[in-house]
């Protein structure tokens, strides 16, 4: 178990690391310097101003130097947001991003489990196939297009929920958000539980079990849904990136003060610290979470238990 | 050996009607992928859009970018010939929507290209060679794939600025990682098959045993995932032309008009809705294809 943990370790450390080269490295060959003004600068003012940067310095020296200031956290000043840190702006945006995302994920997890269980054990049923349907459908139409059409159904139509907007971070502004970064995920896992499920209840186990006379309840609640989740560990990472990747254009339709209005801000004006200094956030987030999630599917599964 | 006319007179006077044909196992995955109705009518839709998308000038009275001043921001009408509707400024809808058809189909078809030479060769190349090769090669991919890699496009979008062609390269170049594994699979079990052995024996170059005896024997799962492929691609171009990331005005994509959609929703819910269903019903195409490709050429895995 330890030899795997390290294993994946090994993993995770050159990811990271090739992350912040390949940030550094963009940084460098980006058309036009952070100084490139329409008049030239007096040389000697130039020179300073390099010199207080360490642009003056040979590339190599940029690069450790860069590191060494990333690993304390610190990722420069942004560019287009005057007198705010690139550290302080992801700060600012971390509480509504981490707020809607856990919920997102925490939601998906009960729903996605929810559904796929309960449509594999009546699998082949219409109440199965309507559930899988409409999970086909939820996958199908992105993100993009079911926000602006929950907003309009629930902000306009039903006027129940404000159609956007975050006022004082209310919970009735955080719903419509929230649901729209977890339906594909919902929809994925119900969709992944349920194939897995499906197999486990015709595997060998499950037959003892049920051949020695348990109820049916404590088989799939105490034999089948242990093995019928290992899938579903191993797919939060992915569903985490996934959450991320979805809060930028989630984040910016309902108009939240997160991270991803930041970033496509950011994107847009070409701010590049603000971007880089996202992307390696997010990058380090989820290569660590890659990391726990591994482990603990280690854990979890016998197979690699006993190795 | 007889020839074709023998074998013909032989079964003849066997009372069989005439010549057998052999079936090939390609002949065989198609009779099943014909049979399978989801996936013939996701054919026939998008034989419909990608045709509609190619004469979009024939279909419409009006251009993609032309301003019609009498009808800013109308419903669909179709007494004045905008069938779906004008956007906020002025321009009819159907034909944006072909035109973003286009824009999209190309993306979709382009970068999976990308990927698919990037992959296939990736692949082929790691399973064939084995062993220390094969081992840094695909550790290298789960690197890859453990990164956030939206937000990789993105920053590529913003370093080397909004060109169409390099959409193309991003998304093939990020796309590619699923199919190398797949390959590289398929490769490792094929690779002490005799017929390999015999063409090593012969003195066949790697080279050509690669794309020669290897490639063609790993089609199969390729096509499937490449069906996949091009929906993500759509999507993933859609997105970016969401967040204004990706193709530039006057082009437009179905990401750029769903975009302009989601700003009016309250006051023109046309200019959402239409191209939303446009690229929901390409997605769910090229999904139902993709999963009959895969009943069709493994049809153990039903």
């Amino acid at each position: 178990m330890l030899s795997y943990a390290i294993r994946r370790l090994m993993i995770a450390i050159p990811t990271l690391f090739i992350v912040i080269t390949v940030a550094f490295f963009m940084m460098r060959i980006a058309p036009g310097g952070p100084f490139d003004q329409e008049r030239a600068l007096p040389p000697e003012i130039e020179k300073n101003i390099k010199a207080a940067y360490d642009l003056d310095k040979p590339l190599i020296e940029q690069y450790t130097i860069y590191i060494g200031k990333i690993l304390r956290g610190d990722f420069g000043p942004s560019i287009k947001i005057r007198d705010f840190s690139v550290a302080e702006l992801i700060m600012a945006g971390a509480p509504a991003s981490m707020q809607l995302g856990l919920s997102a994920i925490f939601l998906a997890l009960i729903f996605g489990v929810g559904f796929g269980t309960y449509a594999a054990l009546r699998q082949n049923s219409t109440v199965d196939f309507v559930v899988m349907g409409v999970a086909m459908v939820g996958i199908a139409i992105p993100n993009f297009v079911m926000a602006p059409l929950l907003s309009l159904v629930f902000g306009l139509y039903l006027s129940i929920l404000p159609t956007a907007g975050w006022g004082d971070g209310g919970i009735e502004y955080k719903i419509l958000p929230i649901i729209a970064l977890a339906l594909p995920q919902i929809a994925y896992i119900a969709r992944l539980t349920r194939g897995s499920m499906v197999e486990v209840l015709h595997s060998n186990y499950i037959r003892t079990a049920r051949a020695k006379g348990l109820r049916e309840k404590l088989v799939v609640n105490r034999h089948a849904i242990k093995g019928a989740l290992l899938p579903v560990v191993s797919y939060l990472g992915p569903a985490t990136a996934a959450v991320m990747t979805g809060s930028v254009v989630i984040e910016t339709i309902f108009g939240v003060p997160g991270i991803g209005t930041y970033f496509v801000k950011a994107a847009l004006n070409r701010d590049y610290p603000l971007v880089m200094g996202v992307v390696i956030v997010y990058a380090v987030m989820i290569i660590f979470l890659n990391f726990l999630v591994d482990t603990v599917y280690g854990l979890l599964d016998p197979k690699l238990k006993s190795r | 050996m007889m020839n074709k006319d023998q074998k013909t007179a032989m079964l003849q006077a066997a009372g069989a009607p005439g010549e057998i044909e052999g079936r090939s196992l390609w002949r065989d995955a198609r009779i099943r992928l014909f049979r399978n109705k989801a996936a013939v009518g996701s054919m026939i839709i998008l034989a419909i859009i990608t045709l509609m998308a190619i004469f979009a000038p024939l279909l419409s009275p009006f251009a993609y970018d032309q301003i019609d001043w009498g009808y800013i921001q109308e419903g669909p009408n179709w007494e004045n010939g905008h069938i779906l509707g004008t956007d906020g400024n002025g321009r009819d809808i159907f034909i944006r929507i072909l035109y973003g058809a286009r824009v999209s189909l190309a993306v979709g078809l382009l970068a999976t290209a990308v990927s698919l030479v990037i992959g296939v060769t990736y692949g082929a190349v790691a399973g064939y060679f084995g062993g220390r090769i094969d081992n840094i090669m695909m550790r290298f991919v789960d690197v890859l794939y453990s990164l956030p890699f939206m937000f990789f496009v993105i920053m590529l979008m913003v370093v080397f600025g909004r060109n169409i062609f390099l959409i193309f390269v991003a998304l093939g170049a990020v796309e590619w990682l699923t199919m190398a594994r797949i390959v590289r699979g398929q490769t490792l079990s094929l690779r002490r098959r005799e017929f390999i052995e015999a063409a090593h024996a012969t003195g066949v170059s790697n080279f050509k045993i690669i794309f020669r005896h290897i490639i063609p024997n790993v089609l199969g799962p390729v096509i499937v995932y490449m069906t996949l492929t091009i929906p993500q691609v759509i999507l993933t171009e859609s997105f970016l032309s969401f967040l204004g990331l990706g193709v530039q005005e006057p082009l437009t994509s179905w990401g750029v008009l769903i975009s302009e959609g989601a700003k009016v929703i309250e006051a023109a819910t046309w200019m959402l809705i239409y191209p939303a269903i446009f690229l929901a019903l390409t997605l769910f195409c090229f999904n139902f294809i993709g999963d009959g490709l895969r009943d069709a050429l493994d049809p153990k895995d039903r």
